[in-house]
């Protein structure tokens, strides 16, 4: 038993280990104490507001979030605005609806239960206005990077002047963090910025950190909830292998007499 | 067997039974004599038993949210992990289960290799087993594709594209799979269909699997033939299915660690940007679980010959019972074959880890004397190894090794409850 | 004696056991089963607004919330006349028809047959209201049931005035 369970072990880690070989980045990517992150994390609410001012005044003008609704941001375990603010931050967009009862189209204020508004109609409309490359939506992207948070954190304060050698056409930046360091995004962030609603000084970390901590929860907007049931889930799970482990013990005590 | 004499006592119950036996079934199954040494390798029947269920109900579940279409799929997967009432949990239980699935099917594979659990007379069963394994690559493959995402397009690109490799009709067979001229809508519909029909296969080949086990017994560490009933079984029933039952939530504590805690570890971040037939993405490789034989696939330069290369590899495990020609079932009784064996699961091992390599310089060639020797291992070493080795005696009777083996925990046990025991003998 | 300790003991393990495991199976089995109420998307398509401007007295039109059809009909003199001259012991379902409107020219209800949910159609009927073609469920000018299966009156959904020509359902 002691051998099988090793194995089990070994095998185990051999797969994470393999995970972890393939995730590996060439360049170590830049960490931050992340409230999400273990057991029990769970996001800072006054981060994620800050992220979401970020993301409004800064990647809004080309970066669409087209899996959000207005009513995400009131929701628990998200930025949680109170819902008169979250109508309100709905009502400074406008949306195209209909067809009205003339047959057509009319734009109105957006109400909590729409999408957020796209900078762009369509991928052809961004990549037009962005010099051939596309910006890709911002829903699930700190999913959809290997590395998640840390590399999205770590791109955004990646920029650096090319190496010697490394020629770069216009429109192209150097970021050491990105796959092939060539990104057509030139640096978002610059200290200041944005001036913070709540006062928090806007340096360029602050608002990596803040813009970061909004899109992994955008990515994952039930974190808090998963963690809270795992919690409760495998202390479940546990007590009741101890309570069927005694089980076992008592009614397989009835065999081991006759051997 | 000992059931068929089984009359229920109720008057509604012999009424019932006569005219469907369901009572004698059960009857069978709680009495079922299995042998009382099983060990922990064993209780992976029944956690796959749990792990095909889990799939199928919360793959149902999902069915009720997801839309098979190439413009509204991703869409629809991003519902159900947002809006959806437990939508995220229900897919990552899909998601992580299938991963799952495939660890407890590899450990249930080996344990039968290492305790010759497909030998002479449990070949159908191993069969059976080996039918299962191959649906259960094609439903994962297909359910795989269903999110839409980059590597959901580009894997269902690859692997399809493996049937062009088919001289003359093999152009055809691919435009057949797609529907089209790529992987498309048309595509994406019929792998739904067949994702959902493949489990319920998969459920049918079960009852066959367990039917033909029940027909000579459950195998057992020590590999010989016992009598049933007698002193060394056991009825199913309590004794089984409380191990089983321990063993399974220990699985499960596993199982929800993934899940709650690091839901993506084992899936691959390219499957959260949207499927784009123009860009593919830097690296792609397959689930952890189709590794050992995409690294097979790309050990073998030619074409055709990789792609044969793969499928026999699977199927060469088909006629592994006749490949093995050794009369001794367990390997506790082969020192040989016990450390050929563990020479094998190493092999896998390697060739999983330079399957998500890429293939070139050092782990190509890792990966080809990796292949070579899975190969010589079941057409070489074991037709060789039956007729060369020389095996330890086998014991007379189960309870002989497990006296040996145990004492010291039975008297320890015996101390503890020997009022109960008294009161049980007497 | 010394025997009825354990005995006991191995039953509350049995008992505990078994307890602790139904537990964790019903809980398991509620996710499953919440999946199929609406979800967060749906129930915030709470509210429609609709522009009356148009609706002429004696017309009706209807407008979708929530899924369902909302009859909006604006009514003559001669249908109001009618609804109020019904004696409450007429009805099988006693409603006024000043508790059914906000605006008496403004009649807005599900048009939803309370029987087994077909769309009844207007102006049809022996009371010149609506009729359920499906099981024959004849209603008032207030959408009050008066013949037929259908148990109660059509349902008045929550809406407001928010001015002349605008209602906001829900």
């Amino acid at each position: 038993m002691k051998k099988s369970i090793s194995i089990l072990v070994l095998s185990l880690s051999i797969l994470f280990f393999h995970n972890h070989s393939i995730s590996a980045e060439k360049v170590d990517l830049l960490k931050t104490d992340w409230t999400f992150k273990g057991l029990f994390g769970k996001y800072d609410r006054a981060s994620l507001q800050r992220g979401y001012q970020v993301y409004t005044e800064v990647c809004a003008a080309c970066h669409s979030m087209q899996y959000l609704s207005y009513r995400n941001l009131a929701e628990p375990g998200g930025p949680e605005f109170t819902e008169e603010q979250a109508k309100a931050i709905a009502a400074s967009f406008e949306v195209l609806d209909g067809p009205n009862s003339d047959g057509e189209m009319f734009m109105r204020p957006a109400k909590l239960s729409d999408k957020f508004v796209k900078p762009y109609e369509n991928v052809e409309a961004s990549k037009a206005a962005n010099g051939g490359a596309y910006p890709p939506d911002m829903s699930v992207l700190a999913k959809a990077r290997k590395g998640g948070a840390d590399y999205i954190y770590s791109l955004l304060l990646g920029y650096e002047d090319p190496p010697a050698g490394i020629k770069l056409d216009d429109g192209v930046y150097f970021n050491k963090y990105m796959y092939g360091n060539k990104i057509k995004m030139s640096a978002p962030l610059s200290d200041g910025l944005v001036e913070y609603n709540d006062g928090t000084e806007a340096s360029e970390e602050q608002m990596a950190k803040d813009i970061t901590t909004f899109l992994m929860w955008s990515a994952e907007p039930h974190l808090e909830t998963r963690h809270k049931t795992g919690f409760r889930v495998i202390v479940y799970l546990i007590i009741l292998s101890v309570l069927v482990y005694l089980t076992m013990k008592k009614i397989w005590s009835r065999v081991e007499t006759k051997v | 067997m000992s059931d068929s004499h089984y009359t229920p006592k109720s008057k509604v119950g012999k009424w019932f039974n006569d005219r469907l036996p369901l009572l004698t079934l059960a009857n069978h199954l709680t009495d079922y004599p299995t042998p009382k040494n099983l060990n922990y390798w064993w209780t992976f029947g029944g956690i796959l038993t749990f792990c095909l269920i889990t799939q199928i109900v919360t793959g149902l579940v999902l069915a009720m949210h997801y839309i098979a279409d190439t413009k509204l799929a991703f869409a629809s997967v991003e519902h159900i992990m947002r809006d959806v009432n437990y939508g995220w949990l229900i897919r990552y239980v899909h998601a992580n289960g299938a991963s799952m699935f495939f660890l407890a099917v590899y450990i249930h594979i080996f344990r039968s290799l290492f305790y010759g659990s497909y030998k002479s007379p449990r070949e159908i069963i191993w069969i059976l087993g080996i039918i299962i394994y191959l649906l259960m690559m094609a439903a994962a493959f297909m359910g795989y594709v269903l999110p839409w995402g980059q590597m959901s397009y580009w894997g269902a690109t690859v692997i399809t594209n493996l049937f062009s490799a088919i001289p003359l009709i093999g152009e055809g067979i691919t435009t057949w799979l797609w529907g089209g001229y790529s992987v498309d809508n048309p595509t994406l519909t019929r792998f739904y269909a067949l994702h959902y029909l493949i489990p319920f296969l998969i459920l049918g080949l079960v009852v066959l699997h367990i039917w033909a086990l029940h027909v000579p017994g459950n195998n057992n560490p020590v590999g010989i033939e016992i009598k049933k009933p007698s002193n060394d079984t056991v009825p199913f029933h309590p004794y089984i299915v409380i191990k089983d039952a321990f063993a399974l939530l220990l699985f499960l504590i596993v199982f929800a660690f993934f899940v709650f805690y690091t839901p993506n570890i084992l899936g691959h971040a390219d499957n959260y940007i949207e499927a784009n037939p123009l860009v593919t993405p830097a690296h792609i490789v397959p689930e952890w679980y189709l590794l050992p034989f995409y690294a097979i696939l790309r050990s073998v330069p030619d074409k055709l010959m990789g792609v044969i290369a793969m499928f026999s590899a699977i199927l060469i495990l088909a006629a592994l019972p006749w490949l093995d020609t050794s009369k001794i079932r367990s390997a506790v009784f082969r020192p040989l074959y016990k450390q050929f064996y563990w020479i094998l699961v190493i092999d896998v091992l390697i060739l999983g880890y330079v399957g998500a390599m890429p293939a070139e310089g050092l782990y190509l060639l890792v990966a080809r004397i990796a292949t070579a020797y899975y190969f010589a291992h079941f057409l070489i070493i074991l037709p060789v190894l039956g007729f060369t080795e020389k095996t330890n005696p086998i014991p007379l009777s189960i309870s002989e090794p497990v006296l040996a083996g145990s004492a010291m925990a039975t008297r320890a046990v015996n101390d503890d409850k020997v009022e109960i025991n008294l009161k049980s003998l007497g | 004696m010394s025997d009825k300790k354990p005995k006991n003991r191995r039953d509350f393990i049995f008992t505990a056991t078994a307890a602790a495991g139904a537990v964790g199976v019903g809980a398991a089995v509620w996710p499953l089963v919440d999946q199929m109420n609406p979800d967060a998307s749906v129930k915030a398509l709470a509210s429609t607004e609709v522009d009356i401007s148009s609706v002429k007295p004696g017309q009706s039109i209807t407008v979708v919330w929530r899924g369902k059809p909302v009859f909006i009909k604006r009514r003559t003199q001669e249908e109001i006349d009618k609804a109020r001259a019904v004696t409450l012991d007429e009805l099988k379902h006693p409603e006024k028809d000043e508790d059914r409107v906000k605006n008496p020219e403004w009649l807005v209800m599900l048009g939803i047959c309370t029987h087994l949910g077909c769309v009844p159609l207007s102006d049809k009927g022996e009371y010149d209201g609506w009729f359920c073609p499906c099981h024959g469920s004849h209603y008032d000018t207030s959408g009050r049931i008066r013949k037929g299966p259908a148990p109660i009156n059509m349902e008045i959904p929550e809406y407001v005035f928010l001015n002349e020509n605008t209602i906001k359902i829900g």
